[in-house]
């Protein structure tokens, strides 16, 4: 060896045990499905394990356990039982972190240092954080006597697969109702085995089903009449598509959208800190973060030297194989969203973008793209306005803090924003002036179950997490 | 562009060139130095960092109590780490107080060790406070014994008064005073300097007054080198070298006992600075204790188990 490079550090598969062919969880129990459709390792091609395509008629069984359960026990339990389950829940996905977290990899293609050092560890928080509200409700702001909706069918994403569901599960199981979860068609193992650990925490019957499946099944649990809220989380589209369904349906409803986050970098800014931030803020889960910051705006004085560091650290990118410890960035979860980053950002150099990245080998087998900037972009190319949600930052520059407060605003999006500054009145003023529901200053891309979570526009309706977030899981309380 | 082209030689010019430099965010940096600290060093790469870490040790005894045959033994071991094993390159230089510099240096030269650099730590170390001609005649004293490293100390206390002129002309007079003769080293005492823009600005400061490398701490106080700091000081480097083409090298020392942190370093260096900045000419490790624990990782990787410590020569 010449210089220092880095030996392959792959985390073991031994830790995990994928089952030939997974079924519905209904009623606390495993149920065989009829169809199925395969589980695929993103970053290899390889099928892990096939999954159930549920019914309409297993989404009726699933929600008809899940008012069952609401009825006869989860309702009428004292809080303080409520939150032992809780509790126990989060001991015991602390116990089995390693095993969630290299599933989670296998079955997301998102590097083990992400699952391992965030998701896992957030995904145990926010049920410690939940369990701890739930004998405390009448003192949360929501009245003397909260009450839960009943039936939550919650929806989620691929791209953060187990902390969706705990954002979803933790505060619906706090609050006093019962859940039926849909994971994404791509990423249905790490609920699965969540399913397990329900199991394992002798979560009564039927307080948490899983139905797996297509957009279908979300569809069907979307109409179901007998589902009372709505708690979602992905693409725009079918975010409108979900309220237009819910309308006049008496359900409530909580949209969790896409986002085209600005992070703005002043010219007074940390520069290095700044580059990291600008990094972490676009290729952190290879840029699958509805919150990610995609466009940066940066002050013309610091442009070249910003774009320079940004270049030279891009450089120190490990992309491969995701379940090596020393990778950075991983696989692109499908072949269907690699498409779609493929196109955009062909759209992007027919619009005369820059495009630059690093020299970076892409594994042959499996869906790859490497970490890619667009210079020379304006609000007025395609890649500056839709959702990329892949490893693609579109550059632009502004030159007053008036103009960086109005590109930042001019989006249909407004979930997240970034401010780069070492001075506090610039960014106290700046954090007054953008119209995003999460504002990070001197960071990015940093969550914790205490601070809620949400978008203006077309971002999303309602927060999760926080005690603004227990709102959404109780009577009247949706839009606070 | 140089110094020269910075600075109009007025404290004024030297000030207001520091104060361009961008701040460094506390918790950003801390949270890009654990970062790096989670990256895994195994096998072929394990091996080759632990004689890179070796070859980059300023092996360091600096105790009231040394000793004429304490400082003997320790130069035998940094030009033979493991007596039984050929194979173990020697370490980067041997850093002893003033009047040991002699001693050591005949030592070595009658073990074959003639280019093995002998680095004597000067100008009142560690507190740094003498006046001057005292600091002069030390630095003088070290080159005369046959010191080719001088690890010189800043005034902390005109540094932190905001006088930075007078640290820039303290560095930039023993500099003169080592021209070719010696290497001067420059050490920042960061831990009296606290935050970690104070650690930007002094590097940027002995840099543009001379030093040949830029060291975090003198052992003496606590904390020392820290992965942000020796991050914050790879950066300047770096920054230094794309300003004018010059490189600058690194010491990191003061609490690097093991060999894991030895090379949690080295990934720093690998990831800040660069890959050329791996080298004893550009990186060196402060370190007494730690040399053994490489050592003992050696063996472990060569004879696949663990030995006693004793199997290791305790000086």
């Amino acid at each position: 060896m010449s210089n220092f490079e880095y030996a392959p550090a792959p985390e073991s598969r031994a830790v995990v045990s994928i089952d030939p062919v997974y079924g519905l969880f209904i009623n606390g129990k495993f149920v065989p499905g009829k169809t199925h459709f395969p589980a695929i390792n993103p970053a290899t091609g390889e099928k892990l394990s096939k999954i159930t395509q549920a019914s309409a008629t297993d989404v009726n069984k699933a929600v008809a356990a899940a008012r069952g359960v609401y009825s006869k026990t989860w309702s009428k339990m004292p809080p303080a039982e409520r939150a032992k389950y809780l509790y126990r829940i989060a001991r015991i996905l602390q116990e089995r972190a390693r095993e969630f977290a290299v599933l989670e990899t296998l079955d997301n293609g998102k590097p083990i240092r992400e699952s391992r050092d965030i998701d896992i560890p957030l995904v145990a928080a926010h049920f410690f954080y939940h369990a701890g509200w739930a004998d405390k409700l009448q003192y949360a702001g929501f009245g003397t006597q909260p009450k839960a909706h009943g039936v939550v069918g919650a929806i989620i994403p691929w791209n953060f697969p187990l902390l969706m569901l705990a954002w979803k599960v933790a505060p619906a199981l706090a609050t006093g109702n019962t859940v039926v979860l849909k994971p994404a068609e791509t990423t249905s193992l790490t609920a699965l085995l969540f399913a397990q650990v329900c199991q394992q925490a002798e979560l009564p019957a039927g307080v948490v089903n899983i139905v797996t499946g297509d957009g279908k099944v979300g569809a069907a649990l979307v109409n179901h009449p007998d589902v009372d809220k709505i708690a979602f989380t992905g693409s725009t589209d079918v975010g409108k598509i979900i309220a237009r369904s819910v309308a006049h349906s008496g359900k409530s409803v909580t949209l969790e959208l896409g986002g085209k986050g600005a992070n703005i970098v002043f010219e007074d800014a940390a520069i290095d800190e700044a580059v990291e931030g600008i990094v972490n803020g676009i290729f952190f889960n290879q840029g699958h973060v509805c919150c990610a910051g995609s466009r940066l705006l940066v002050q013309e004085g610091i442009h070249d030297e910003l774009l320079e560091k940004l270049k030279r650290r891009m450089g120190q990118i490990r992309l491969g194989d995701p379940l090596d410890k020393n990778t950075d960035i991983g696989a692109i979860n499908s072949a269907d969203q690699l498409a779609k980053i493929k196109a955009l950002t062909d759209v992007g150099l027919r619009e005369g973008g820059e495009s630059w990245s690093p020299d970076c080998v892409l594994p042959d087998k499996g869906f790859w793209f490497a970490p890619t900037i667009f210079t020379g972009v304006t609000q007025a190319h395609r890649i500056a306005r839709e959702e990329i949600f892949g490893p693609v930052l579109s550059v632009l520059t502004f030159r007053t803090p008036q103009e960086a407060m109005e590109k930042a605003n001019n989006t249909p999006f407004g979930l997240s924003a970034g401010i780069w500054s070492e001075k506090g009145s610039r960014i106290l003023w700046a954090s007054k002036h953008l119209q995003a529901g999460v504002i990070w200053a001197n960071t990015f891309n940093k969550f914790d179950p205490t601070s809620p979570f949400g978008g203006y526009k077309e971002s999303g309706w309602g927060r999760e997490g926080g005690r603004h977030g227990l709102g959404a899981y109780l009577k009247g309380d949706d839009h606070e | 562009m140089n110094a020269s082209t910075i600075l109009d030689g007025s404290e004024a010019s030297l000030k207001n060139f520091l104060r361009t430099l961008p701040g460094v965010d506390q918790v950003g940096a801390e949270a890009r130095a654990a970062m790096l600290g989670t990256r895994s060093i195994k096998n072929a790469s394990k091996s080759y960092a632990i004689d890179l870490a070796i070859s980059m040790v300023d092996l360091t005894t600096l105790e009231g109590a040394d000793t004429p045959g304490k400082v003997r033994a320790l130069c035998s071991k940094g030009l033979r780490p493991d007596p039984t094993d050929a194979s173990v390159p020697r370490v980067g230089a041997i850093c002893v107080y003033n009047d040991m510099v002699e001693i050591g240096r005949q030592h070595l030269d009658s073990i074959g060790g003639q280019d093995l650099p002998i680095a004597a730590v000067s100008t009142a170390f560690p507190s740094g406070r003498a006046s001057m001609p005292v600091k002069i005649h030390d630095t003088q004293d070290a080159i005369a014994a046959g010191a080719t490293e001088i690890d010189m100390v800043i005034d902390r206390g005109a540094f932190l008064s905001g006088h930075y002129g007078t640290v820039f002309d303290e560095i930039k007079q023993i500099k003169q005073l080592c021209g070719e003769r010696a290497h001067l080293k420059v050490i920042l005492e960061t831990g009296e300097l606290v935050t970690y823009d104070n650690v930007r600005k002094a590097s940027f400061l002995a840099m543009l007054a001379g030093a040949d490398f830029i060291k975090t701490s003198t052992g003496k106080v606590a904390p020392a080198a820290t992965a942000p700091v020796v991050l914050v000081m790879l950066e300047a480097v770096r920054d230094y070298y794309a300003m004018t083409g010059q490189k600058i090298g690194v010491k990191a020392a003061g609490g690097i006992r093991t060999t894991k942190d030895a090379i949690k370093q080295l990934v720093l260096v690998n990831e800040t600075a660069g890959p050329e900045w791996l080298h004893p000419s550009l990186f060196r490790i402060g370190a007494s204790a730690l040399l053994n624990d490489l050592l003992m990782q050696r063996m472990k990787i060569r004879d696949g188990r663990y030995a006693s410590p004793n199997y290791v020569t305790i000086d």
